[in-house]
């Protein structure tokens, strides 16, 4: 299945550095592009200094060429990861012309590496920030000091075109993003999505740790998936630990993960409503996502979870009185959700703005490598919590919920389908929650040893790797979030469509801004 | 149609009474932090070395606007010297007022008669984040459902900088914002208000120092109101532009 050359591994496993292969970059090239072609996906793909490897010197005053290359493809149908590596200097050629869902890796790698993928169609800033090396790229040009927003716009040319600028900051609400439309009349054309003014350089925070404020990192790099990235983090630091949260723990990860999922999902349902003037369940959702966020609360104090999620365990435990709590307000807002969400599937006026608006076809979505409920409402079939299931997820399975139309309805109904699927998995964890311990002893990574730790968060596949150094501290903690793979599937949904529905079908991806700029 | 009326019906009236009457917050809720020197032992630095956010010095003082929040004080205090109270009232107009050592929290005064006279019955915000991961951002837009319904207070997130009396701003102002924010902040027209909300707006929170970001939002513009708290919860917001018009 998976080109030779590439180890093989679980979800949540660690191993030693030493037995990542290192191949020629032109085998590394051929081992992505076949498992790609084979049905593989890019989950991760970075560089990190070849020295801080090696040595243990300190990535910020690091001025290296030579840069370790590392890609983890994700074997759905298989539940296995496979990780390679090569060394590059300067130059290699780009994999994005046959492999577009390398796009956005590869810009990132240039922007942070200056490493050139040679025959890259669109080698931009994704960020905006300075190199993490020194300033000039590959091909021996200096880069200026990046000036955010400021970039080779795509642009068409001819009568009647015109040009719409939107952001950084927007009408709502909203995180900061800028959005270019090239527009014929109404119709979209193009869309290009230019980011970075969220960036906050928590991965160069994150190397030399893990500290104090690591987890704190996490829990805020993308505040609504506080319990998605916090329980990434914590499985990656128990794996490079050898060590496993006690099942309690293990159960209580996972009603948060389903409750943060549940808050959302609500939360975007009531969203699209309101985008298209549909009052009654902009509003009732818009409470009821309210609720979940407060049974989130109900057990660890925060309606995002801070606190909740720590490597070894968790914080806060069940007792009895608070399950029997938490049990009759989740059936309340289970009722009432599903009152709220039921009206739109009735309503004429609803399912004439959702149908056929912004649909992106499976082999899109699949050439894109999106991930989450947008591709599973183009009908790919992948959820890290059934393929590469860890914690709770290896003994509870939650059926993947799936439409075909990739359309807006699609992405509505999916979470429609998965929320009612997360409430009844809550509902049965609260019946049989295991007893025992919710905390083992102190997590100590191993030295010179990588993990890869995934899960599928509410926007979709949440992918970290952590890389110590001899000590068991990070060389390099990377962090991929979904919204990383989906912002390209939002600008091609929007081709052909009209302006107007831009809001519709950017709320019906809800995608992160600050995840994608960590 | 029906079963539109008919969900209504099971959908009831939600709208809490606030500020008559506050609900219940949970238990574990982590509010104002409450500080007992009696028992700490001399020397003992546990609760400083814990703080993710350095918002605890030496002698048991905290900086409410560094602090998340999280609790590690509390966990790592062996004498129960620290404790989070159930208090969700945080917000004060100065920002030296968020340090706390023997004082009791001033929370935050009315504006002035004549900011009252202009702003008291009708205050409208342009948000602006800057860095915000996207939690602030949510329990501020959670104020207009119907549970807070901040409208009835005359309050109300507007579209436009041109259309607003301030801004309401969250994030630590990351470095590529600080252009935009700027902008925005001129195109409020005057007299205009700055308030800053969760603890990364207040003093760049957890990214404190990055060189990506600029330690919060008055290291650009003048704040007239500070709401700590990583995220604060959605009364804390609430009772701070509440007190800011002088209406509680």
């Amino acid at each position: 299945m998976t080109a030779h050359n590439f180890i093989l591994l679980d979800n949540a496993e660690a191993i030693a550095f030493e037995r990542v292969p290192l191949v020629s970059p032109d085998a590394f090239r051929r081992a992505v592009l076949y498992a790609v072609g084979n049905g593989a996906r890019i989950s991760a793909f970075f560089g990190t200094p070849e020295e801080s490897l090696v040595s243990n010197a300190s990535r910020k005053d690091c001025s290296a060429r030579r840069i370790r290359l590392c890609c983890v493809l994700a074997h759905d149908a298989q539940g296995k990861l496979a990780i390679g590596s090569t060394v590059i200097e300067d130059v290699y050629p780009a994999l994005t012309p046959d492999c577009p869902q390398a796009h956005l890796f590869e810009r990132e790698l240039y922007e942070q590496w200056g490493i050139v993928p040679e025959g890259h169609p669109w080698l931009k800033p994704l960020r905006f920030h300075k190199r993490y090396n020194n300033g000039h790229d590959g091909s021996g040009h200096d880069a200026p000091d990046p000036a955010i927003g400021v970039t080779d716009f795509f642009h068409i040319d001819g009568a009647e075109m015109h040009e719409v600028a939107v952001g950084p900051v927007h009408a709502g609400i909203i995180e900061p993003g800028h959005f270019r439309f090239q527009c014929h009349g109404e119709d979209v054309y193009h869309l290009e999505i230019s980011l970075g003014y969220q960036h906050r350089g928590i991965e160069p925070a994150l190397t030399g740790g893990p500290n104090k404020r690591s987890l704190h990192y996490m829990e805020t790099l993308a505040g609504d998936t506080t319990i998605g990235h916090a329980t990434a983090y914590a499985q990656a630091m128990e794996a490079l630990a050898g060590g496993i949260a006690p099942p309690r723990a293990q159960a209580i990860r996972g009603i948060a993960l389903e409750l943060e999922r549940a808050a959302n999902h609500t939360g975007d349902l009531g969203a699209l409503a309101g985008d298209i003037g549909y009052l009654p369940t902009a509003s009732y959702c818009g409470r009821i996502r309210g609720d979940f966020l407060n049974m989130t609360a109900l057990l660890c104090g925060s309606r995002f979870g801070r606190g909740l999620v720590s490597p070894g365990g968790v914080l806060y435990d069940f007792d009895t009185e608070r399950l029997s709590r938490l049990k009759d307000k989740l059936q309340q807002a289970q009722k009432d959700v599903t009152s709220a969400v039921n009206l739109l599937w009735e309503a004429p006026s609803v399912m004439a703005r959702f149908e056929h608006t912004g649909a992106l076809p499976p082999d899109t979505a699949e050439e894109l490598g999106l991930v989450g409920p947008a591709a599973r409402a183009s009908g790919l079939v992948r959820d890290v919590r059934y393929d590469f299931p860890s914690g709770i997820f290896r003994f509870a399975q939650i059926p993947v919920s799936t439409w075909g139309t990739g359309d807006v309805f699609a992405r509505a109904y999916v979470r429609w389908l998965e929320l009612q699927r997360s409430l009844s998995f809550i509902l049965g964890q609260l019946e049989m929650l295991p007893a025992g311990d919710i905390m083992t002893g102190p997590v100590t990574p191993a030295p010179k040893s990588l993990a890869v730790s995934l899960v599928e968060g509410w926007r979709g596949e949440i992918c970290h790797v952590a890389i110590t150094d001899g000590q068991g501290g990070f060389s390099e903690y990377k962090i991929v979030d979904p919204s990383f793979h989906n912002w390209l599937g939002l600008a091609i949904a929007m081709r052909d469509q009209q302006i107007s529905d831009f809001p519709l079908c950017n709320k019906s991806f809800n995608l992160s801004y600050c995840g994608h700029d960590l | 149609m029906l079963k539109v009326l008919l969900a209504a019906l099971q959908q009831g009236y939600r709208t809490s009474t606030y500020p008559k009457t506050v609900s219940v917050l949970p238990d574990r809720f982590r509010g104002l932090p409450v500080l007992d020197r009696a028992h700490c032992s001399p020397g003992c630095s546990l609760c400083m070395d814990a703080c993710p956010g350095d918002a605890l010095c030496a002698g048991l003082k905290i900086d409410l606007g560094r602090c998340l929040f999280c609790g590690s004080c509390a966990h790592a205090c062996p004498s129960g010297s620290i404790s989070f109270s159930q208090d969700y009232r945080l917000a004060v107009r100065k920002r030296e007022d968020l340090v706390l050592e023997n004082n009791a929290l001033k929370l935050a005064g009315a504006l002035d008669k004549k900011s009252r006279a202009l702003f008291g019955r009708s205050l409208k915000l342009r948000q602006v984040s800057a860095g915000g991961c996207n939690a602030c951002e949510a329990d501020t837009n959670v104020l207009s459902t119907v549970v807070y319904d901040l409208g009835r207070f005359g309050i109300q997130f507007v579209a436009s900088p041109r259309h607003a009396d301030g801004l309401l701003i969250t994030g630590p102002v990351s470095r590529n914002m600080v252009s935009a924010l700027k902008k925005t902040y001129d195109a409020v027209a005057w007299p205009k208000l700055v308030i800053a909300v969760g603890a990364c707006a207040v003093s760049g929170g957890i990214y404190r120092d990055h060189p990506e970001v600029t330690n919060g939002a008055d290291q650009l513009l003048p704040v007239d109101l500070y709401v700590p708290g990583c995220p604060p919860h959605p009364l804390s917001i609430l009772d701070g532009l509440l007190r800011l018009l002088g209406r509680i």
